[in-house]
């Protein structure tokens, strides 16, 4: 009896001990940039879901394979066109000790429906009903297919700790752009890591909250230390030197010397971002003609530019859907070929050729200024001459809203990871009352993809949609209605031990709640 | 300051959109127009301008988008990890400089002379940033003695001024950082130190002393080298503040959290009230420099009258 019962506490101390041991480990994490605030309502960004996940929990989240994985709901299902309902897990605690129920959940996504930077995405969404407690319905307005593609974008508040005001008065749950705010200071989540301290553009330290709910999580991180290094080099010598033990993102010009390291490794997969150019059929008359538009295309070698400018860190496109979304309809092929370019601009009766204009930013996408000099020299060969001018960011997208060139130069990421959210943004007739082609600069018009397109997404068939979906990437395809390039791929670097493969996504939100460190 | 001021409202068009940082590229023209109002960036020029200088008359220069602060809290705060690092530069400029200035001037045939003036023609050539990355590169990665980045563990002084000389950590911080800035410095005052005394060498006096049986010694230190000084602070005044310039380079590379790597990143953010702020700073830093040189000059060379007395 007395022997069992030293064993059993060896046991125990020993599994402490060794629980102990295996928990107590530091990330050191190094990204371009800090998130710019706390409240995760306030800007959608990367930098800012990616804190939503560090310190909240979403409703459901996307697996590494775009599956749906519960999070904090346990279980969903449908109930009809427009309802959703989803059970909610018991038992889960904010930062501030407060029960989490479905209150805090009707609470967040009104806040939702207020800010300037999620309404839209919320615009299909009508109410957040409250069945009991842990049961919450989601209705949509109409049927809408992607109720759970945006049931990832709900990562519950804390409503008592945002409610009432602060020492100056304000309203503590005020979506505050332009200035400083409670919510952007404070925080109160679900998630797997709480803020310790934080001084912007310097540093934030992260400690793993003790009552975390998802005690299944073999994550082991217990403190993470986040400084952002805005130099590409800078942060890749902070990893080679041991400084930090984990950085993105990650340039492909580093990546030999990443791969060299023997204490470093890289970690990269397709991601979802596509690089397109979009033809204004605006500003010039030769761009309505549909054999010039696909002369273009033909005259781009995607594939060169892939593997030259992009040292094959980028999957080749010839449409907007990548592989995992319902739209990407596997037959569309990229197609070079200069010959058959050359035969349509004679077609077209260009054969001596045109100027134009270009445009492209020079810090927003990988390489993009160097792609953009690699296309206006490929269009060169079918005597298209381009006269490019390439700019920082901050100068692009004005000029971009004033559709300054003829040319322009556009990236987009799917913000529901469907298909259908490119062709709202990039394809879809321009149209200030509804919203639609907003960053489509070509004004490509094609009544079949504005129809089709509002159709899908009341399409809540995932057959019938994907069939949608697929037949408006092949009407692009047909009319050339832009130029494809390549989609992004992602990349991460880490120190050896870090095991981060297991826990980064196509959404470039690495679930570092679930991180093992060795 | 006023013509400064002017000057960085009237660019303001050209330095991009600031909603653009703030929002989602999914965020609807209205949205975005609301948020221009609110910020009272739709309002004309002259209005936003008056606005500006009726404010920064009661010390308020605006607020920071990014940091979400006054904007001279912001480059308090900044100011300084920046000054330290100038500091710590200077400091090697000058034990630098000096000593291999005048040994060239004295034995100006000598082999380690000749070496030194073809390494200096090397080292002014070099952008300072080559520099950082090279020394990030030899002493971080390969050799792995140096930390890369940052201002590591500082130890606080006094307000926002939290050193980097107090603590082993913080010292090994800034050396690769104050040796890649004073890089760019080090060989032009080399060469101006050297200049300077072969000249004081070759003028009458120090013929004169040495004719009096003075030894090399006094006539080097005492006699020579404090009328080299002279020119050297001139120049050496403005150099510094032009140095601030240059820590915008050193800093962005070493991640070094001052004042010039958060200018260049209020200008990748389109933050006009910062970068309104510090331009507006980095001119009143200029003037305070000069003025403390012209008095340090009164100070080393009397016959420099600053009241304009007559004698």
């Amino acid at each position: 009896m007395k022997n069992r019962f030293l064993l059993t506490t060896g046991l125990v101390i020993a599994s402490l001990l060794a629980f102990t041991t295996a928990s107590a480990k530091d990330l050191r994490m190094a990204y371009d940039a800090d998130p710019v605030t706390l409240d995760i309502h306030e800007q959608l960004s990367g930098g800012v879901l990616q804190l939503s996940h560090m310190s909240f929990d979403p409703l459901i989240r996307w697996t590494k394979e775009l599956a749906f994985e519960p999070r904090l709901a346990t279980s969903f299902q449908r109930l009809n066109a427009t309802t959703v309902r989803f059970t909610l897990r018991k038992g889960v605690k904010f930062h501030s000790g407060n029960k989490m129920t479905a209150s805090d959940f009707k609470w967040t996504f009104n806040r939702l429906k207020q800010s300037p930077d999620f309404k839209g995405i919320f615009a299909n969404f009508q109410a957040l009903n409250i069945i009991d407690d842990y049961t919450i319905d989601l209705v949509t307005t109409g049927p809408y297919p992607l109720v759970l593609h945006t049931a990832t974008y709900i990562f519950p508040l804390d409503s008592q700790f945002y409610s009432g005001t602060d020492a100056n008065g304000n309203d503590k749950a005020a979506i505050v752009k332009n200035g400083a705010s409670f919510a952007s200071t404070n925080m109160s989540g679900t998630g797997p890591f709480k803020i310790v301290s934080r001084e912007q553009g310097v540093k934030i330290v992260f400690e793993r909250f003790a009552d975390y709910w998802d005690n299944a999580s073999k994550g082991n991180v217990d403190r993470i230390v986040f400084t952002p290094i805005k130099d590409e080099q800078t942060r890749v010598a902070a990893l080679l030197s041991g400084g930090v033990d984990f950085i993105a993102p990650v340039s492909p010009n580093d990546f030999d010397q990443i791969r060299a390291s023997d204490n470093a490794k890289l970690i990269t997969m397709p991601g979802t971002r596509i690089i397109t150019f979009q033809l204004n059929q605006e500003r010039r008359k030769e761009f309505q003609d549909q054999r010039v538009r696909m002369a273009m295309v033909h005259a781009i070698n995607n594939e060169a530019i892939v593997q030259k400018i992009m040292k094959g860190f980028a999957t080749t496109a010839a449409q907007m859907s990548p592989t995992g979304y319902l739209g990407h309809n596997p037959n569309l092929k990229p197609r070079y070929d200069l010959a058959l370019a050359k035969k349509l601009m004679k077609d077209a009766g260009h054969e001596n050729g045109f100027s134009v204009t270009m445009m492209a930013p020079n810090n927003r996408y990988v390489n993009d200024d160097k792609i953009a000099q690699a296309v206006a020299a490929m269009l060169s060969k079918i005597k298209i001459k381009v006269d490019l001018q390439t700019m920082p960011k901050a100068q692009y997208w004005p000029s971009f809203d004033d559709r300054a060139a003829d040319i322009m130069m556009i990236g987009w990421h799917s913000d529901t990871e469907d298909s259908a959210n490119f062709y709202e943004f990039l394809a879809m007739t321009p149209d200030q009352s509804t919203g639609m082609g907003a960053y489509n600069s070509g004004n490509y018009s094609s009544d079949y993809v504005d129809q089709q397109t509002v159709k899908a997404n009341q399409e809540t068939d995932i057959a019938k949609r994907t069939k949608m979906l697929q037949a408006i990437e092949n009407k692009m395809f047909q009319d050339a209605a832009f130029i494809p390039l390549h989609w992004q791929n992602l990349a991460w670097a880490a120190r050896k031990g870090v095991n981060l493969d297991p826990v980064v996504n196509a959404l470039n939100f690495p679930y570092l709640g679930d991180l093992v460190i060795d | 300051m006023l013509i400064i001021s002017m000057f960085c409202f009237s660019i303001q068009g050209s330095l991009g959109d600031p909603t653009r940082e703030m929002a989602a590229m999914s965020m609807s023209d209205a949205e975005r127009e609301n948020l221009r109002d609110v910020m009272g960036l739709n309002d004309p020029l002259p209005v936003q301008y008056l606005r500006f200088v009726k404010r920064a008359l009661q010390g308020d220069l605006g607020t920071s988008y990014f940091f979400k602060e006054p904007t001279l809290d912001v480059i308090m705060k900044k100011l300084p990890a920046t000054l330290e690092l100038a500091f710590a530069a200077s400091i090697l400029i000058i034990t630098i400089s000096i000593p291999l200035g005048v040994f060239c001037a004295i034995k100006p045939r000598h082999w380690f002379s000749r070496f030194t003036m073809a390494v200096s023609v090397i080292g002014i050539s070099i952008p300072v940033f080559l520099t950082a990355l090279g020394l990030i590169y030899l002493f971080s990665i390969t050799l792995g003695w140096m930390p890369s980045f940052g201002r590591g563990e500082t130890v606080h002084v006094w307000g926002s001024w939290s050193t980097n000389f107090l603590s082993w950590d913080g010292f090994r911080h800034i050396v690769m950082p104050a040796v890649a800035l004073s890089s760019i410095m080090l060989p032009l005052f080399i060469r101006l130190v050297r200049a300077e005394m072969l000249e004081v060498l070759s003028s009458e006096y120090v013929k004169f002393a040495r004719a009096k049986g003075l030894s090399d010694g006094p006539v080097y230190l005492k006699h020579a080298l404090k009328n080299t000084m002279l020119p050297v602070i001139t120049v050496g005044g403005v150099q510094i503040g032009i140095m601030v310039a240059y820590t915008i380079l050193t800093e962005s590379v070493f991640q070094w959290p001052g004042m010039g790597f958060m200018f260049l990143e209020a200008v990748n953010r389109s933050d006009i009230p910062l970068i309104t702020a510090y331009i507006m700073f980095v001119g009143f830093l200029f003037v305070v420099v000069n003025t403390l040189v012209d008095l340090l000059y009164g100070i080393i060379n009397p016959m420099v009258d600053l009241v304009g007395r007559r004698q």
